[in-house]
């Protein structure tokens, strides 16, 4: 799993979860919160399609590594290749 | 049949904070089966039938309108939470709503889904007020109101200190209360803000087809996503141990347990399944406010009797507005009146046959003490006509004075009586007690409260209810 892999991932998952907002010009060292409307709603939800979908626990005390996309690849590829992926 | 099943989640009832939770939990895989006592889903925001004609029992307007593309607000999050494309709603936005006061609506304050159009209003009725106005529009808009430990305040007070001429005050909370307050006179600030924002700064909308499209969509979701539900199977009974909801005895007399307990139903009526609050006085009291709606469907739309123009009309006749429990069987000085052909139909689409509504408050105990159906109907009767006269003061004058009864192909009226009857609301209170519970704690450990009684209004709210209530007890809980 590389970065760039798990990023796409995280991205897939906000295109289901929000999928009127524009991703195309997603800054990837910028917080998602302050490019795009996301509450803590929608974070809760990336967290349950990341276990639903990829079988990966994020603890609570973890979510503040789901700030960015670049904090989630840093944060989520070490899980990924973890369960070998 | 299985006599012992177990689940991760049961919810009791099957309307719109039911459905909206089971989505989202059965989307992330846990088990979940909804119990609903009536043949039909929806609660308050049902459907009927009569004569091969299809009736809605609630829906006048869904609130909380936004144009597409517009962020952070109740119903984008609701579409979001629940994977809901906004398309599949088919919301039309309404034309224009009134809120009419005086004998004959002398004075008049125009809404639309524009918020521009009721400032312009309120600074061309209210001159002297509209400073007030706009600063109570700012305090609106920057309050917290999903807050789920906000320090309850009340409305009349905070909107005073900006509002001084008791006549805006008064316009301004007729619709607000009629479309969702439990508490008399006076209501909680949040709850203020949350149908300020539902009504005025969102706005109404229906599908052509009404309540139906909704909860078609909902049904379809909670389906796919895996959620059981049991049809004509409320409820009967709480068992609870050691604080917790051991199982739940069903209307069958089979017992299934759960994990989570999820209950719609209303707080005081939790608490009669067996739920009791172990602190003394700390029990929900049973909401003091029901309402009579005449429905007269029209063998032609609304336009043809000079009513074209009007979406939603809520009306007052007298000096102040009243918003309490009559002591008469109807108080039809003050009401909603709703046309429901007058929502901006793609197409030159349009309902099949015309719809004329009027709501208005009525007295729980009068109707449900009547001696025997021969009198029952007769009341019935009785006010629907005086709700009507009542009701066509504040509309455009009709092109003759029988042309309203020459268009009537047919009519229904529903009391306190039948919201009690078909939801199971203790009291006919639709919007539930005056105590409300935002974090939808119970008595017992496992057990929340979500719907009407949690406190978010409104069809969107109630869905958004059972969502947050999901999330914040079952999907976000540690463990």
């Amino acid at each position: 799993m590389t970065k760039d892999a798990c990023k796409q991932i995280v991205l897939d998952i906000i295109a289901d979860i929000a999928p009127d907002e524009d991703l195309s010009n997603l800054k990837p060292e910028v917080r998602l919160r302050d490019q795009m409307q996301l509450d803590s709603m929608d974070f809760l939800d990336i967290v349950m399609e990341l276990r639903k979908q990829h079988g990966i626990e994020v603890p609570e005390a973890d979510y503040i590594h789901l700030a960015s996309l670049d904090s989630c690849a840093d944060y989520l590829t070490p899980k990924f290749e973890a369960l070998g992926k | 049949m299985n006599t012992s099943s177990h689940y991760d989640v049961a919810i009791i009832g099957a309307g719109m904070a039911g459905l909206a939770a089971g989505i989202r939990l059965a989307h992330f895989g846990k088990r979940v089966c909804i119990f609903e006592r009536h043949n039909a889903v929806g609660g308050l925001n049902s459907f009927y039938a009569i004569d091969g004609r299809k009736y809605d029992v609630g829906l006048h307007a869904m609130t909380n309108w936004v144009p597409p593309g517009t962020k952070g607000t109740p119903l984008g999050k609701l579409l979001r939470q629940l994977r809901i494309d906004r398309d599949e709603f088919a919301l039309h936005p309404q034309k224009r709503s009134r809120i009419a006061f005086g004998p004959a609506g002398e004075t008049s304050l125009t809404f639309t889904n524009d918020f521009a159009v009721l400032e312009a209003e309120v600074a061309q009725k209210f001159p002297a007020q509209i400073d007030g106005f706009r600063a109570l529009v700012a305090l609106v808009r920057a309050y917290d109101d999903v807050s789920l430990d906000a320090k309850p305040e009340s409305a009349r007070a905070l909107v005073r200190r900006h509002v001084t001429d008791p006549l805006l005050e008064d316009m301004l909370f007729c619709p607000v209360m009629y479309y969702g307050s439990a508490t008399e006179r006076d209501m909680e600030f949040g709850q203020f803000v949350i149908m300020f924002k539902a009504l005025f700064l969102e706005g109404f909308a229906r599908p052509l087809d009404g309540v139906r499209v909704i909860l078609r969509v909902l049904l379809e979701k909670y389906r796919q996503a895996g959620g059981e539900r049991r049809m004509k199977c409320g409820v009967r009974r709480i068992v609870s141990s050691a604080g917790r909801a051991d199982r739940l005895v069903l209307d069958d007399g089979t017992e299934v347990t759960a994990t989570h307990v999820l209950s719609t139903i209303g707080a005081a009526e939790t608490e009669r399944l067996g739920v009791e609050a172990t602190v003394p006085g700390a029990a929900h009291p049973v909401g003091r406010l029901s309402y009579c709606e005449t429905i007269t469907v029209l063998n032609r739309p609304p336009a043809k009797l000079g009513w074209a123009d009007d979406t939603i009309v809520f009306f007052n006749d007298s000096a102040r507005f009243a918003y309490e429990q009559t002591a008469g069987p109807v108080d039809a000085r003050s009401g909603v009146i709703c046309l429901p052909n007058n929502f901006a139909y793609p197409d030159g689409a349009d309902l099949a046959e015309g719809l004329f509504r009027c709501t208005c408050l009525a007295n729980y105990d009068h109707w449900t003490s009547l001696p025997e159906e021969a009198a029952y109907q007769a009341e019935k009767q009785r006010w629907y006509g005086e709700i009507q006269r009542s009701a066509l003061r504040f509309l455009p004058p009709l092109p003759a004075p029988d042309a309203l009864g020459r268009a009537t192909v047919a009519t229904d009226m529903f009391t306190p009586r039948t919201i009690t009857k078909f939801t199971g609301h203790l009291g006919g209170a639709i919007y539930g007690s005056p105590v409300k519970i935002r974090d939808g704690r119970t008595p017992l450990a496992n057990v929340y409260l979500a719907g009407t009684d949690q406190g978010f209004l409104g069809i969107v709210g109630a869905m958004l209810s059972g969502i947050s209530m999901a999330n914040f007890h079952v999907l976000a809980a540690k463990g």
